[in-house]
């Protein structure tokens, strides 16, 4: 327990490090990273028979937003959570192939998968906060691993909710069931719960598929300030929300990523026919 | 309750609505049909009305000091001792039984694979545990704890059978209790990067205490009810145990010593009393144990269906 | 960047793992209770239907244990035990059912609520009190009628008639409700009254489900106990009229138990395998048929 507390007191020093002398987080107009965070290769996945993925090649950069597209079904999710390993909890899935992070391959029977995740934070469609209170729900995470000092909590929950924008709703009522929130402020909290153990990752699927507008403007104008600190990517079937913030965009059916590439290009002029119909609107 | 079948049901409702008493007349078949659908549910509900009024009435007249006295004599027949011999008993089985009963769901729910042939075993096992009857596991308490393993007709012999028997229950609701708790809080856990036992003591665990808490109350409720499995493992001595020995006692529980007084004959004033507080005490547990039931629905998200 | 290495919270899997096996110990132990109760039921039983002769025990008639020499014959008990069951289950099983079809189908959702909180009442309501009802209200019923004692067979009937209604009563509605609203509709579709459209369609449809909330409630019906011994009379004969007093394998253990020794209280261990093993075969074909109920996917 000790042991594994200093650990994570070196890593979250660690974090804060970074974030204090990388380029990317003090300039916020620099141009698109080349630093590759994601690298997939050859990536196929079955649940039981069915191949969900096929033969899946990407690269997704560091401090990018990167969104996925295409019909339902076709693997976004699928993909989306093979990136924090989530698809170790479903008993049929089998996958073949390599992804890495930062160079090093999370598939391997040596590596702690709880720590990938502590690395890789998840938003999910459904808002879904913990039946607790505000203040527990955005300490989950600090607390699995390691970090008890009030003092410390206190700092950390106050500024992860004002990164996620929702610091001044939520401020007297820390004390209070998250479940009394609205659905849109509920999904910040999620946000904000899984930026609290300082992931350099942020995996969305679907984050605004089940709010309202307004919420849903709030929600992309969070994405996009959150993109100088963190990788992000993004599964949306709302194609003006890719245009509106990724920088990069995948394009699935079927299982396979029919094209990826910088969003302005794919929505521009799309190089495969079965991009163009699918963003024109002819099916899907 | 899915909001699927909530729907459904509602449009079934309307439907109804359509078909009412006016249909009937034309259909004499149909008639007797509802009718006897309506005969059988007064009939229930008039055997436990009658069953409820009859012992209230009896019951009442007959609540007097006397019953209540902290000391049994064969002249008040007070119920004291036998009724806090109850809660001893119900207070030590639950030790034993929630810890084991909850631990056994969590493996079942949260743990295993749910093909895999050992989890056939354990449910197919707790079935049958479920399934045995009183004075079976009576029989059994009376070879194992109280001969072989020579406790003697006991408080200990009888808190140990009583243990076994609500072990089912326990496991039953608890896994209920978890089921309900919705997936996606189990994942919002792992994405963090808690592990399972985090997971399952921090978010399900919790969400889960109303369903175990109407499952354990439950579990109360047979323990008072029993007579079978207690009168030859714990005995009928109607006083409290005391002393450093006090689990080696032979004690008599609340509803074994109604039995004694009825089927003396002799008394039955104060068994209509006996019986009446016994109703009581099973009446509160019911209540409570529906209004954590439902707590659980709320808490799980889940709509509050027709029950 | 070394951090998503696994070394480094050995300490954690240790515990998961501990933890696992503590929670699959906990599984475990009631298997291990259901082979412990069998181990020792058998072990005492058997050895003492052998002494008495596997036919002498199982079809003798008389039950004299103080008699020189004694006889164990439990056929008595075991035809006490059936007929009681039987009448019980002949009685309960209409009414439970019908009564299930109201709640599930014709009840508006304020008197379901209503029934339903009467219905776990009822089956919370300990043994002794029924018991001890029936011994003032139903015996003296029968002695007017027919001028007899009064405790006998048929009083154990209803007695037991009423205590098996909540179990089939419940596992009754949560088959009826489990049929899904296409069959129903269908069958209004196609001119059926509400009434024939449940009856001859949604009933039906359910009926594994009712069958093994029948079979639960047989199950109740031949393990209780304390309440039969108060209004059943308990003489170990064969039982020749149903307003006779009878004895059941259960009330045969509890009258004698707590003065039997040696040989005696043996036979009454090996009445109670008896009853065990009618009770497993009736929880084995529960299963059975609760596992072949149709699964309603396809529609
Ligand atoms: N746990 C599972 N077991 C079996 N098949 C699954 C499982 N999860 C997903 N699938 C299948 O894998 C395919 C891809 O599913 P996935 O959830 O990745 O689609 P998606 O692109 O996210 O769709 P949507 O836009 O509707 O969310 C689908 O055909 C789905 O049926
Ligand atoms: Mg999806």
């Amino acid at each position: 327990m000790t042991n594994n507390e200093i650990t994570m007191e070196e890593i979250l020093g660690h974090d804060v490090a970074r974030d204090l002398t990388d380029d990317a987080v003090l300039d916020i107009a620099a141009p698109l990273s080349d630093k590759i965070a994601f690298e997939i290769r050859d990536l196929d996945l079955f649940y039981g028979d069915f191949q969900a993925l096929k033969n899946v090649n990407m690269d997704i950069r560091q401090n990018a937003i990167t969104t996925f597209i295409g019909p339902s079904g076709c693997g976004k999710s699928t993909l989306l959570r093979c990136l924090n390993r989530m698809n170790d909890l479903i008993e049929s899935c089998r996958i073949e192939g390599s992804i890495s992070l930062y160079g090093e391959n999370i598939g391997g029977n040596n590596i702690d998968v709880n720590m990938l995740r502590k690395r890789v934070g998840m938003v999910f469609q459904k808002p879904n906060p913990f039946p607790m209170s505000v203040y527990d729900n955005v300490a989950y995470g600090p607390r699995t691993h390691g970090i008890r000092s009030r003092a410390k909590l206190d700092d950390l929950v106050e500024s992860v909710l004002r990164e996620a924008v929702l610091w001044d709703e939520v401020k007297d009522s820390l004390r209070k069931s998250a479940l009394a929130l609205s659905g849109g402020q509920q999904q910040r909290l999620c946000i904000a719960r899984a930026l609290a153990v300082r992931p350099d990752v942020l995996l969305l699927d679907e984050p605004t598929s089940a709010l309202d507008p307004i919420s849903t403007s709030k929600i992309e104008d969070l994405v996009m300030r959150l993109k100088s600190t963190y990788t992000i990517v993004m599964v949306t079937h709302n194609m003006q929300q890719a245009v509106r913030i990724s920088d990069e965009t995948a394009f699935f059916l079927l299982g396979e990523v029919i094209e990826m590439t910088d969003t302005k290009s794919l929505f521009a002029m799309p190089a495969d026919r079965r991009t163009e119909a699918y963003i024109t609107g002819r099916f899907g | 309750m899915t909001v699927a079948d909530h729907k459904s049901s509602r449009r079934e409702l309307a439907l109804r609505k359509r078909h009412e008493w006016r249909t009937l007349l034309k259909h004499p078949a149909s008639l007797i049909m509802r009718l006897s659908a309506y005969f059988a549910a007064i009939l229930t509900v008039g055997v436990l009305l009658y069953l409820l009024v009859h012992n209230i009435f009896r019951g009442i007249p007959h609540l007097n000091a006397d019953l209540f006295a902290w000391k049994y004599t064969s002249d008040n027949l007070s119920l004291v001792p036998a009724l806090i011999n109850t809660l001893i008993m119900t207070a030590f089985a639950l030790i034993l039984a929630v810890p084991i009963g909850v631990g056994a769901a969590i493996y079942l729910v949260e743990y295993s694979q749910q093909t895999s042939k050992i989890i056939r075993v354990i449910r197919l096992t707790t079935e049958t545990l479920a399934g045995i009857p009183s004075i079976v596991y009576g029989l059994f308490g009376s070879l194992f704890f109280v001969r072989f393993l020579g406790w003697g007709l006991s408080l200990l012999a009888g808190t140990c059978t009583m243990a076994i028997v609500i072990l089912p229950l326990v496991i039953r609701s608890t896994e209920e209790a978890l089921i309900a708790v919705p997936d996606a809080w189990r994942e919002a856990s792992y994405a963090l990067g808690a592990g399972k036992l985090r997971t399952v003591f921090k978010v399900v665990l919790p969400a889960a205490i109303p369903g175990i808490l109407a499952g354990i109350i439950l579990a109360t409720g047979r323990i008072v009810g029993e007579s079978a499995a207690v009168m030859y493992t714990a005995g009928s001595v109607p006083e409290i145990p005391g002393g450093q020995n006090f689990l080696h006692d032979p004690v008599r529980t609340l509803a074994v010593h109604m039995y004694v007084l009825s089927s003396e004959g002799l008394h039955p004033g104060s068994a209509y009393a006996t019986g009446l507080v016994l109703m009581v005490m099973v009446l509160i547990l019911n209540t409570l144990s529906r209004y954590f039931a439902k707590r659980l629905r709320v808490k799980a998200g889940q709509k509050d269906a027709n029950e | 960047m070394n951090a998503i290495r696994k070394p480094q919270v050995r300490g954690n899997r240790i515990k998961e793992l501990l933890m696992k096996v503590i929670f699959l110990s906990a599984a475990l132990f009631s298997t291990a209770a259901v082979l412990i109760i069998c181990l020792f039921l058998f072990a005492r039983g058997i050895p003492a239907i052998n002494e008495i002769g596997w036919l002498n025990f199982l079809t003798g008639t008389r039950w004299k244990p103080s008699d020189v020499p004694p006889s164990f014959g439990i056929l008595p008990m075991i035809v006490g035990s059936v007929y009681a069951t039987g009448l019980a289950i002949a009685m309960g099983a209409p009414v439970g059912i019908l009564a299930a079809i109201f709640i599930s189908k014709f009840s508006p959702p304020k008197i379901r609520r209503f029934i339903n909180a009467a219905v776990g009442l009822m089956a919370g309501i300990p043994s002794v009190v029924y018991g001890y009802f029936g011994m003032v209200v139903i015996v003296p019923a029968i002695g007017r009628t027919f001028r007899v004692s009064g405790a006998s067979l048929l009083a154990a009937g209803i007695m037991l008639a009423i205590m098996i209604l909540p179990t089939i009563i419940q596992l009754s509605v949560s088959a009826i409700d489990a049929v899904p609203a296409t069959y129903y509709e269908g069958a209004l579709a196609v001119g059926a009254t509400h009434e024939q459209s449940v009856f001859r369609v949604v009933v039906p449809a359910a009926r594994s489900g009712v069958l093994s909330a029948i079979i639960l409630g047989v199950g109740r019906a031949i393990g209780e106990t304390m309440a039969v011994t108060m209004v059943i009379g308990n003489q170990a004969v064969m039982p020749e009229s149903l307003i006779r007093g009878a004895r059941t394998m259960t009330t045969n253990i509890i009258t004698e138990m707590g003065y039997a020794v040696d040989l005696h209280y043996d036979a009454l261990i090996a009445t109670g395998v008896v009853l065990f093993v009618f009770i497993l075969i009736i929880n084995f074909s529960f299963s059975i048929i609760k596992n072949r109920g149709i699964k309603y996917d396809g529609s």
